[in-house]
């Protein structure tokens, strides 16, 4: 709205959206300081990081979660300000309800206390992830003061082989450019591969913009957009709503816009990947070996290659197929709305989740649960022996009840193998819901291609 | 008003791995409650074994680095998670900046809104800084000066780290980026206002449509 004396610009933030383990000091520091939220009308709040995901919870369920899901949900009524709690039907992980509810627009500035906000990027909006001083600063102002951002376009070219999925492309692509590619850049995502991707795969690719080392990651808004939101619950009356359309329409980048780095990245030779480090660049397609350690020049990368190996157990050289696992998760705000899991329920239908594997699929929200109750899809998952959980981040994040064990090797289908992430001293391998679902079945690490074909 | 960030002389720890990221920082285990001990938590994973017990090698587990206010950091520092709590973390057990040769988005900005001086030093720098003078065991101790912008080690070694003069200026004076931003409290009204008839899809309460 309006560029600031110091260079930044200060941008009003259309929609807010809070979770319970970010925002309990944003609030303290609002009565400190004797404000209001300024727009409570232009904020909604859910609970999901810490909530307990044990089918029928409560908020007394995760005993350990308790504090902070009781002051989001007296915050927020004490503020005015709308908040699906885990009795609310509409409850999720945020970024998969700010979608769904209609919340996230095209062109909208969306704020979170959470970095994978840019998921709603897949939509056209501009995602914000802020941390919770930040959070403070849209309750009080309704504003973010942003210095620009450089911009990256990353330019996805050719035609998806079959069995490969958003997933696998966003992996793809952080392995070849790395982790910190996008640090001080918003990102656009484009070309032929990104235009024929359904809304909900778009999601995913924006969601694992921070996971590529940028903030913001985008995607034009085109006519599956629009597609997509038609009927969403928080939607504006249709008069309004043709309005906001033909603006819409008009957001995409100029062909001629200019981008102070581009990259490109070919799609049609991508296989299905897979993790086999502790960061997300460390990853292969299933169907090429660990790397050697002597393929790292640099003596600094060789070591900590070398340490992400010894920690994940993994053989340099050798591939990871055939690897056991303990753990298949899906689920997480990367890849737990309807799609993730009917493309995981294509590969379980008939079969059976190994003896020694733990198989969850925890929805991403409520509304996908109930959907994918609608098809049926609750029924295959629990016939192949899959626990069918309420939603939130579990295992993502695992500061809730659901945490990988010590020394566990776990498939997931989340965002994060760093070390320690999903519990102390876990193993996690990202891969896509397909990829997991394949692995829950073998009871270890395989390529779907063949499930598939078989 | 914030505490004006003034010059001083601090010991610096070194943690040269790239990409430490905030889970590192502070491990999810210390954020279940809205007031833990994030100072403790500080590293947790790497500080403390499976018993809670100390790690000997670890560096903030030794003197003299337990009083360190200084950290020598990788690259990609504070990547991930947009946790503000690492930066609390770090404030809370005693660090007054980190130097580093990039810093993750969120982290950068955490860190300034606490007061925590996060600044860019070229790798070379920070090897200098680092690299033990040749008569060894000289006590790590370093000036930092915000408004000239450099790091000093006592046997006169001398670089320079890198930050937006604005920001400088910020954590030199205390501002409050709230009550900075208040100040343009009219003009924040007069866009809303203007956009609930130009953008009302986006500047319109939200509104349930009744659930079918």
């Amino acid at each position: 709205m309006k560029t600031l004396d110091d260079g930044r610009d200060l941008l009003f933030v259309d929609r807010h959206v809070l979770q319970e383990t970010t925002s309990a000091p944003a609030f303290e520091g609002l009565r400190r300081r004797g404000l209001r939220v300024r727009h409570p009308e232009l904020t909604i709040a859910t609970q999901d990081h810490i909530v307990s995901t044990e089918p029928g919870r409560t908020e007394t369920t995760n005993p350990q979660g308790r504090e902070l899901m009781t002051l989001m949900r007296r915050n927020s009524a004490d503020n005015s300000i709308r908040h699906f709690g885990v009795e609310d039907p509409r409850q999720g992980i945020v970024h998969v309800i700010a979608p769904e509810l209609g919340v996230a627009l095209p062109g909208s500035v969306l704020a979170c206390g959470d970095s994978h906000t840019s998921t709603a990027g897949g939509l056209g909006a501009l995602g914000i992830g802020v941390g919770t001083s930040e959070v403070e600063h849209v309750l009080a102002t309704q504003t973010l003061a942003l210095a620009r951002p450089r911009a990256m376009r990353i330019d996805f070219q050719g035609k998806l082989p079959q069995g490969v999925t958003a997933k696998d492309v966003i992996l793809h692509a952080i392995g070849l450019f790395g982790i910190a590619a996008g640090q001080g850049h918003a990102i656009e995502y484009a070309g032929e591969a990104i235009r024929v991707l359904p809304v909900e795969a778009r999601l995913t690719i924006c969601n694992m913009s921070i996971e590529i080392g940028a903030r913001l990651g985008l995607i034009a808004p085109d006519e599956a957009t629009f597609a997509y939101l038609q009927g969403r619950e928080f939607l504006p009356e249709q008069a309004v709503l043709d309005r906001a359309m033909a603006s819409w329409r008009m957001l995409a980048s100029d062909a001629g816009a200019g981008f102070d780095k581009e990259l490109t990245v070919d799609c049609s030779k991508i296989a299905p990947q897979v993790t086999w480090g502790t960061t997300q660049e460390d990853v292969v397609g299933i169907d090429r070996p660990v790397p050697d350690v002597g393929a790292f020049t640099d003596a600094a990368q060789r070591d900590r290659a070398t340490e992400a190996m010894r920690y994940m157990d993994v053989v340099p050289g050798k591939p990871l197929e055939g690897l056991p696992v303990d753990i298949a998760f899906i689920g997480s705000c990367t890849n737990a709305r309807l799609s993730d899991l009917e493309a995981a329920a294509v590969v379980i239908e008939g079969r059976k989740v190994a003896a020694h594997v733990r198989a969850m699929v925890v929805p991403g929200s409520m509304s996908v649960k109930r959907a994918a109750e609608a098809k049926g899809l609750d029924k295959i998952f629990r016939a192949a022996g899959f626990e069918w959980r309420d939603a939130g981040c579990s295992m993502c994040v695992s500061i809730n009840q659901d945490v990988v064990g010590p020394g566990k090797r776990c498939i997931a289908t989340t965002n994060r193998n760093f070390e320690n992430r999903q519990g102390p001293r876990s193993r996690t391998h990202l891969a896509s819901p397909a990829m997991v679902a394949a692995a829950a079945v073998a009871g270890a690490i395989t390529d779907v291609r063949k499930m598939i074909a078989s | 008003m914030k505490t004006p960030f003034q010059n001083f002389t601090g010991i610096a720890a070194t943690m040269p791995a790239a990409n430490i990221n905030t889970d590192a920082i502070i491990p999810a285990s210390f954020l279940r409650t809205a007031h833990a001990d994030m100072g403790k938590g500080l590293f947790g994973l790497l500080r403390y074994d499976d018993e809670g017990k100390e790690r000997p090698d670890f560096v903030l587990n030794r003197e003299p680095f337990r009083r360190a206010s200084i950290l020598f950091a990788g690259e990609n520092f504070g990547c991930g998670s947009s946790r503000e709590a690492a930066a609390w973390a770090l404030k809370q057990f005693g660090f007054k900046c980190v130097f580093a040769p990039s810093f993750a988005d969120i982290f950068y900005e955490n860190a300034f809104r606490n007061g925590v001086l996060a600044a860019v030093v070229a790798p070379e720098d920070l090897e200098a800084l680092t690299a033990l003078p040749p008569e060894g065991n000289v006590q790590p101790f370093f000036e930092v000066d915000l408004s000239a912008g450099t790091i000093a080690r006592m046997d006169g070694t001398v670089v320079a780290f890198r930050i937006a003069a604005s920001r400088r200026d910020a954590l030199i004076r205390g501002d409050d980026e709230i009550d900075m931003t208040l100040k343009h409290a009219d003009d924040i009204a007069a866009f809303h206002a203007e956009g609930l008839i130009a953008r009302p899809w986006l500047h319109a309460p939200l509104t349930q449509k009744e659930r079918s």
